[in-house]
């Protein structure tokens, strides 16, 4: 996974609440047995309006989301944070998310900073002045070029997994002792393998 | 000291390690496996030389992407899909309920099925729905795919501890109204995102006294209210559901399991993060009018207003919601005229949905401006419905009678909406473009779509006595 410290990027917003990981990445994409080449279908049908916000010209080239509350609500499917971070983001900013959206950003080197609905409000009327942010996940920190800085707070452990890049598995595998100890002290309820139906 | 809860009793025994600052190291159970989200996590096992940690707590089905017509599957990619679950179950060996095997099904349907879900585990799927396992008083929830990847090389996972909820529901369910509606109702109440970070417990008289049917279809629609996991103590009537089912324990450990299993219910001094009220006995049919499960009003209601929403954001909301569906404010939803009928979805496509749904139409036949469709949630639930019957039943009323699968719960098979074309259904998501793009969803009980599919229109089936 590639290492996210700082971004500095115009900020694309798209500002509805709810936005499901239906509209993010629709069902007809998800056949593909590959993890990558999502950003094309990201928001589908929705890109099919010509007003859809991420058709905004000043909107080009944002590797920053802003949207509504709830963000990524929905299917639990991890194609929709492929989809984001194909099409280029690599940090949203939002005032609530879905847990599983969360959790598979995470995993997908993507930072979802959440921010109480006046911080967000501050935030936006800055980048109505201009719109340009720079995010740091090593500091935590928010910067405005024209002066406003927000710090947000960020789970300690998914911000070192995200600024280093790192393989939660090859992590987790460190940890065979503790894992075999409770397999040994936990007895087995069936064996899928031989149900007989 | 405090009592604990359910799902604090679960979690706890189930913490393999844990650090401080850390999520903890929880161990999982059982692990399900679907076509849609599990290639990349296989591809992922390979390239790094990892076996499969558990294949005997892991089983795989084919239900999101299969035809639910006879005959070979003609969509190529959909095939391509089907054949690398196929083919990666073979070389990591972990068991495969493949289409024609007569035990495949949506995967939420098979687990229960197989009496492999049982109280006390810890059950993850690639798939948000995995909460329905939960009424068997097991901690269930839907992971991702690079999630599902780790389960499979360590049979663990990394979570954080989810805060408390438990809605309660009191009294008696009036006649006609079902555990789909207190769900859907409980949705309207706390918002789509009133759950987000907690787990669910539903407790209350009216919970004891359901079906597990019921409890499953109220247990799949707690991530519809953003919780992850919603769940339900078990009890003689999930005790009697489980046994004798293939994974059951038998004789002497069944007896055992049971006094275990027994155990599992929250202390009378245990404490939840958040409690939420809901009465039964003034509860209605429910239709959702928008393009998400919290938008939802009593059958006998009408369409709200945007203007009647304080909040600026969920007016919008309701704005785009109200074009995209083409509704008026102001419509009464019995005016409500549908082109299609689902009944199906792991939703309510168990034995007992479509029972339920066959007393409605019995003798009577679809509308003529309506085309319905069942699909039973599993080769299981088909046989066992055809051996009822109720095959006949649907058919002379004119449904169409399919194969098993998730079908147009979300059109990844050939079973899609048009656009505009607008659909009573018994599955969990009215999200735009859910069920085919530019398709209208609305969602209702098995009972209210069934009525629904006979009138052409939404009725109150309290109504047809
Ligand atoms: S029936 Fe629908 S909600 Fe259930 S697993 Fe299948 S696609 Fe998901």
């Amino acid at each position: 996974m590639r290492e996210l410290r700082q971004v500095t990027s115009v900020v694309a917003i798209i500002d509805r609440p709810d936005i499901d990981t239906d509209q993010i990445i629709p069902k007809q994409f998800l056949k593909r047995i590959e993890r990558t080449g999502y950003g094309q279908f990201l928001f589908y049908d929705w890109m099919k309006e010509p007003d859809f916000e991420l058709h905004k010209p000043e909107f080009k080239g944002a590797e920053i989301l802003l949207a509504g509350r709830n963000f990524g609500c929905g299917s639990s499917r991890e194609h929709a944070a492929w989809a984001l971070e194909d099409y280029g983001f690599r940090v949203v900013i939002a005032p609530s998310y879905s847990d599983i959206f969360r959790s598979n950003s995470v995993k997908t080197g993507i930072a979802t900073i959440t921010l109480p609905d006046a911080e967000l409000a501050e935030l936006k009327a800055a980048l109505a002045q201009r719109n340009e942010l720079t995010v740091d996940m090593e500091t935590l920190t928010i910067t405005h070029p024209d002066g406003l800085v927000i710090t947000f707070a960020f789970d300690e452990f998914a911000q070192e997994t995200l600024v280093h890049g790192l393989d939660d598995i090859a992590r987790t595998l460190k940890r065979d002792d503790a894992i075999a100890a409770y397999e040994a002290a936990t007895p087995g309820r069936f064996d899928t393998r031989t149900l007989s139906t | 000291m405090a009592g604990t809860t359910l799902f604090e009793k679960i979690w706890q025994a189930h913490v393999v390690d844990e650090k401080p600052g850390e999520p903890a190291l929880i161990y999982i159970d059982l692990h399900l496996v679907h076509e849609v989200t599990s290639p990349q996590a296989f591809e992922g096992l390979r390239l790094a030389g990892r076996p499969v940690r558990r294949p005997d707590l892991t089983i795989a089905t084919m239900d999101h992407n299969v035809p639910t017509e006879r005959g070979p599957i003609t969509d190529l990619i959909a095939k391509a899909q089907l054949d690398a679950l196929r083919a990666n179950c073979e070389e990591f060996g972990v068991p495969l309920n493949a289409t024609g095997s007569g035990r495949e099904g949506i995967v939420h349907v098979m687990g229960p099925e197989l009496g492999i879900t049982q109280p006390g585990m810890t059950i993850v799927c690639g798939d948000s729905h995995t909460s329905t396992h939960g009424a068997f008083g097991a901690l269930a929830f839907g992971i991702g795919t690079s999630e599902v990847e780790h389960v499979m090389a360590t049979q663990t996972l990394l979570q954080s501890r989810p805060k408390t909820m438990q809605i309660r529901f009191s009294g008696t369910l009036p006649f006609g109204v079902t555990a789909k509606d207190m769900v859907l109702a409980a949705i309207g109440k706390i918002g789509v995102d009133g759950g987000v970070g907690y787990a669910i417990e539903y407790a209350g008289e009216a919970i004891e006294t359901l079906s597990m049917e019921g409890r499953m279809t109220i247990c799949n629609m707690s991530i519809e209210a953003g919780a992850r996991a919603g769940m339900v103590a078990p009890d003689a009537t999930t005790f009697a559901y489980i046994e004798g089912r293939p994974g059951a324990p038998k004789g002497a450990a069944w007896d055992e399991a049971v006094a275990r299993w027994s155990a599992l219910k929250s202390d009378a001094d245990a404490t939840f993060d958040r409690i939420v009220d809901i009465d039964v006995t003034t509860l209605t049919p429910q239709v959702t009018w928008g393009t998400n499960p919290g938008m939802v009003v009593p059958v006998d209601g009408t369409v709200p207003d945007p203007a009647d929403f304080a909040d600026p954001t969920d007016r919008e909301a309701a704005e785009r919601a109200l074009q995209y569906m083409g509704l008026e404010a102001g419509t009464p939803v019995t005016e409500i005229t549908i082109d299609r009928v689902f009944i199906g979805s792991c939703t309510n496509a168990r034995i007992e949905d479509l029972r339920a749904a066959a007393t409605v139409v019995r003798g009577k036949h679809v509308a003529s401006t309506v085309r319905a469709m069942v699909v039973p949630g599993s080769a299981k639930v088909k046989h066992q419905a055809e051996q009822e019957g109720l095959d006949k039943v649907f058919l002379d009323a004119g449904f169409e009678w399919r194969e098993a699968g998730c079908s147009m719960c979300l059109g990844m098979n050939p079973d899609t909406l048009s656009p505009g074309e607008r659909c009573a259904s018994t599955s969990n998501r009215n999200f735009e473009g859910r069920q085919g793009s530019g398709g209208r969803t609305h969602l209702l009980s098995p009972t209210m779509a069934a009525a629904a599919a006979v009138a052409g229109r939404f009725v109150d089936v309290r109504e047809l006595g």
